[in-house]
């Protein structure tokens, strides 16, 4: 049986880990409530956005920019993956990169090939490990991303697209659905389908437009791509940030079962420690 | 009290502002527009500059990077860029974006970075302190 010394030393380790676990913990909630309201903040943008662009599509149905139009995956589908840039977050990570070679494998079966544009560290080490072909990445966005620090690995995948290298692009990442869920969510970005204007903006009105409608909506479709894109990263920030505080909060837990059962044994080693003392005076007595 | 016109001036990243007014003054691609309560529906690219709103005679000014201004009946959006957006720029962030793909692709024999390796190295410790608490339970 283990001496009281030696309990005593893996309790107090035990229980430093555990202060880091809920230190971590409370981090994490704090910064999850941050990117929960990052998050509401990009909503406004990406609804306009949307909005303006359903009502040009509608407006102008003999313009057809490329990426509104229908097009068949013949050759090679584009990937956006976002994953955090740190472990420690649970599943999160591994749960959205199998998802996605779940998916590629079903791309490459059907005899398509796959790029990937690697968003944050954990995306840029797995596909780097990988026989597939990674076209771009960016890592180390931290907390706050900026959207200009997306704009170059975002451009990498709309000029392949244009120019017909890949059929379709995706989006990937973690959906923020509560504190305690977080949904692998994969969004098709090109091509895009709009849908239809609200009431509202389908009444027989058009803008006045300055240059003109064309080059306005090729800059509004790059806009929102971005800003769906940029959405995507916000969100998983938020999901990376719940799953931490979610599987910190388990170590925590389980540091504290630990402790407990550590401590009843050092207790029962104590006691019998004391009792083989106490056997042994009142032998001592005896025997006097 | 003089007509108002509902303004939003939003970006990708947040919402800059958003309230009644009298009317907004911008730089559109074109030249200098200023939108009065009423006008026509109206959609036009802006240049980097100012967006200056009137308001009870005073004035509020905000500096965008370009974007996009959107007017309807009654009310304007202003879809802001959060950086300026010259092609050249967004090249060379394309070029850049590439290149460290290259980079994490040939770095393969470096194995990964730094950081990567610290992370792996904690969970290996961690994995090492698991197994030996296992063994020592298991002991009594």
């Amino acid at each position: 049986m283990a001496s009281g010394k030696e309990i005593r030393t893996q309790i107090a380790s035990i229980k430093s880990t555990q202060k880091i676990t809920s230190a971590m913990e409370m981090v994490a909630a704090s910064k999850m409530r941050k990117a929960q309201e990052r998050m509401a903040a990009t909503r406004p943008y990406a609804d306009k956005i949307l909005n303006v662009i359903q009502h040009l599509a509608y407006a102008n149905p003999e313009y057809r920019h490329p990426y509104l139009q229908d097009r068949e995956e013949k050759q090679r589908v584009g990937y956006i993956v976002v994953s955090s840039d740190r472990g420690l977050c649970g599943g999160l990570n591994n749960n959205l990169f199998k998802e996605v070679l779940h998916e590629i494998k079903s791309k490459s079966d059907k005899g398509l090939q796959v790029d990937i544009c690697a968003i944050g560290q954990k995306a840029s080490a797995f596909f780097s490990r990988l026989p597939v072909n990674m076209v771009a990445q960016v890592t180390q966005l931290g907390d706050a991303p900026r959207v200009h620090e997306l704009i170059g690995s975002i451009k990498v995948m709309l000029d392949a697209y244009e120019s017909g290298h890949i059929d379709s692009l995706y989006l990937v990442y973690n959906q923020f659905v509560n504190t305690m869920t977080q949904e692998d969510t994969f969004i098709r970005l090109l091509p895009a389908t709009p849908g239809a204007p609200s009431e509202e903006m389908s009444h027989h009105w058009d803008y006045i437009y300055e240059p003109d409608a064309k080059e306005v909506l090729d800059d509004l479709l790059v806009r929102y791509i971005e800003s769906v894109v940029y959405q995507g990263v916000v969100e998983n920030i938020a999901s990376e940030q719940a799953s931490r505080m979610i599987a910190m909060k388990n170590a925590s837990d389980n540091a504290g079962d630990l402790i407990d059962d550590l401590q009843l044994v050092y207790n029962k080693a104590r006691q019998a420690a004391i009792t083989q003392e106490i056997s042994e005076i009142v032998a001592g007595a005896a025997a006097v | 009290m003089a007509m108002t016109i509902h303004v939003d001036i939003v970006s990708a990243e947040e919402s800059i502002y958003s309230g009644l007014v009298e009317a907004v003054i911008a730089s559109a691609q074109e030249g200098e527009v200023g939108i009065y309560p009423r006008h026509a529906p109206l959609l036009t690219r802006l240049k980097a500059g100012e967006v200056r709103l009137l308001k009870d005679g005073k004035e509020e000014q905000f500096y965008i990077s370009g974007g996009v201004l959107e007017v309807q009946p009654h009310i304007v959006t202003i879809l802001a860029d959060t950086a300026l957006r010259a092609d050249d720029v967004n090249e060379a962030a394309a070029l850049e974006a590439k290149a460290a793909a290259e980079k994490a692709l040939n770095d393969k024999s470096a194995k990964m970075d730094f950081a990567e390796a610290q992370v792996q190295l904690a969970e290996a410790m961690a994995q090492l302190r698991a197994i030996e608490r296992a063994r020592k339970t298991r002991k009594h």
